[in-house]
């Protein structure tokens, strides 16, 4: 008999052991909404899968009468724009302030303590500044995205430069580099994927503020969406949107780990990760 | 006038003092080979060498001056680990210097300079034997591997001096023996200044004209990091010299350190 540890699943067992737990949660909301809706048929809480799919449906197909626009493309557009523009910055940012901060000790002296002194503010208290500020357009939204996982990219960054071995940075230094170049051909190529994969990491945080921002002011988005048919306790439109939110997190998710494993082999063998 | 000097050279880590009392001139030209126990302070003086650690007390000049606080193009390094590029293959990492050389902003080259850089780093990787290997990343080498790999890296660089830390430990006599032949072909060709550190006292004899062996010559049992260890042998070797006289020397010398039961 093997170890526990050292037991692995095959691979079709994999999928089935995967799978096992939505199976399971499935069926238990299943059984849930059946009996709710047994007492009450109008009972909005626990919707059908099939009321779902019919009010999911219509939000993907039907255009509005006034705009033409079709409700969840127009939202899930604005919510993609605000999500990939907003990390977009932050991740440049974050190389940026990273390279510099992990790389010139001079920097880091000025810089660090702002950077761990601002990645302490909460956000959320925040977003009434950036609404005065920007007003309640776009760029609110993306600033408050920014300010949320910029500092968290910038220090994680910072510590993977400063964990690069010394060893590498001499040996630059006698291959002739000067300090431009130390900075752009061995901290900025090895510091790439490690922040494609902290971005990853960050992406639930900018979900978080994406969605908080779009609740409190917005005309159309995601987290718009669900906050406003809230009112009318719409689970039928409420829960297929998460879902819906859900895949395109994992879409990017995914996306984001492709680029890296394909541009950056060498990270991915070497950390011996293959998630 | 000598390339290298010290004079009562002295390393402390805070209270720990690693070497001491470090007196020595190295002519432009010698293949000195460093022996001594694990930890009593190769590696260290290796980096106070390279300049990335700084000289505690005493003297240490390079063409009588104090040698520079750090690393440059003078002075090639082959370390014991981590000494290529994980992200540049074999490639890219020996083609490394003369891209930064060619292209100051960007430090990659384009076009003809690059044909003609990829044309100098393969001769030089045919000549570490690592042609078929091209293409590939240093996660995907062994050990060995990566170290000829260094060591053909730190040659595209024509430095004067040469710092090389167990750069042969992972390699199969066979090998090993193709890369002695290569550093001292390199090091006639270029007319290096070499200093080699190795745990292999037959290499040490073989490739240098210089043997220096590392040692405490005090120690306090109370207080083990109150002295360091200096050179306490200074041996010239010469080629027609073969080395087991020199091992008798050595022991007639009567100083039986740690490091001779170790070593010999
Ligand atoms: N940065 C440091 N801070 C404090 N002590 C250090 C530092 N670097 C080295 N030492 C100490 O200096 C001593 C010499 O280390 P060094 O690496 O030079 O040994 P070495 O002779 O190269 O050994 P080996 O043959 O095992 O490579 C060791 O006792 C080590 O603990
Ligand atoms: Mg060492």
């Amino acid at each position: 008999m093997k170890r526990l540890i050292n037991s692995t699943p095959s691979r079709g067992g994999r999928w089935l052991l995967g799978l096992l737990p939505f199976v399971l949660l499935g069926m238990l909301y299943l059984s849930l909404s059946n009996a709710r809706l047994a007492e009450n048929p109008n009972d909005p809480l626990l919707p059908t899968p099939a009321k779902m799919a019919q009010s999911f449906h219509h939000l993907a197909t039907a255009e509005n009468a006034r705009t033409g626009e079709i409700l969840l493309w127009s939202d899930t557009l604005a919510s993609l724009e605000r999500i990939v523009i907003g990390v977009g910055i932050s991740a440049l940012i974050g190389l940026i302030v990273g390279i510099l901060n992990g790389g010139l000790p001079l920097v880091r002296a000025k810089l660090s303590p702002l950077v761990t002194v601002a990645s302490l503010i909460p956000p959320m208290a925040l977003l009434p500044i950036l609404f005065i500020a920007f007003g309640t357009g776009e760029a609110a939204k993306i600033a408050l995205i920014v300010i949320g996982v910029t500092p968290f990219l910038i220090r994680d960054l910072q510590g993977h430069a400063l964990r690069l071995p010394d060893e590498q940075l001499i040996k630059a230094q006698t291959l002739g580099a000067s300090s431009w170049q130390v900075l752009l051909r061995v901290l900025l190529p090895q510091l790439t994927p490690r922040l494609l994969n902290a971005t990853r990491l960050a992406m639930g945080t900018a979900w978080l503020f994406l969605i908080a921002a779009e609740a409190i002011a917005a005309q159309e988005g995601l987290g718009y969406r669900i906050f406003l048919v809230r009112r009318y306790l719409s689970m039928d439109v409420i829960l297929p949107y998460v879902a819906w939110i859900t895949l395109l997190a994992f879409l990017l998710d995914q996306l984001l780990a492709w680029v890296s494993r394909l541009a950056f082999p060498w990270y991915h063998a070497s950390e011996g990760d293959n998630a | 006038m000598s390339l290298l000097a010290a004079k009562r050279l002295e390393k402390h880590y805070g209270n720990h003092v690693v070497l001491e009392n470090l007196n020595f001139s190295v002519e432009s030209g010698e293949f000195v080979t460093l022996v001594g126990a694990s930890g009593c302070g190769k590696t260290t003086f290796l980096k106070m060498l390279l300049g990335t650690e700084a000289t505690s007390r005493g003297r240490l000049t390079l063409d009588d001056h104090p040698i520079p606080n750090e690393p440059g193009p003078d002075r090639g390094v082959v370390f014991q680990k981590y000494s290529v590029f994980p992200h540049l293959t074999v490639l890219g990492n020996v083609m490394m210097a003369d891209e930064l050389r060619s292209s100051k902003l960007l430090g990659k080259s384009f076009g003809a300079a690059r044909r003609r850089g990829i044309e100098k780093a393969r001769e030089r990787i045919e000549e570490v034997g690592l042609d078929q290997a091209l293409d590939k990343y240093p996660h995907e080498l062994s050990g060995g591997m990566q170290q000829r790999l260094a060591i053909a890296q730190a040659l595209m660089m024509r430095p004067r001096i040469l710092l090389l830390d167990e750069p042969f430990g992972a390699l199969d006599p066979g090998i090993r023996q193709d890369m002695h032949v290569l550093i001292n072909r390199l090091w006639q060709e270029q007319q290096l200044t070499i200093f080699m550190i190795t745990h292999d006292l037959k290499e040490a004899f073989e490739l240098g004209t210089r043997l220096w062996v590392f040692d405490k010559t005090r120690h306090d049992p109370q207080a083990p990091e109150a002295y360091g260890a200096t050179i306490t042998y200074d041996l010239p070797i010469s080629r027609d010299r073969p080395s087991e006289a020199l091992k008798e020397t050595l022991q007639q010398g009567g100083l039986q350190t740690h490091t001779q039961e170790t070593l010999l």
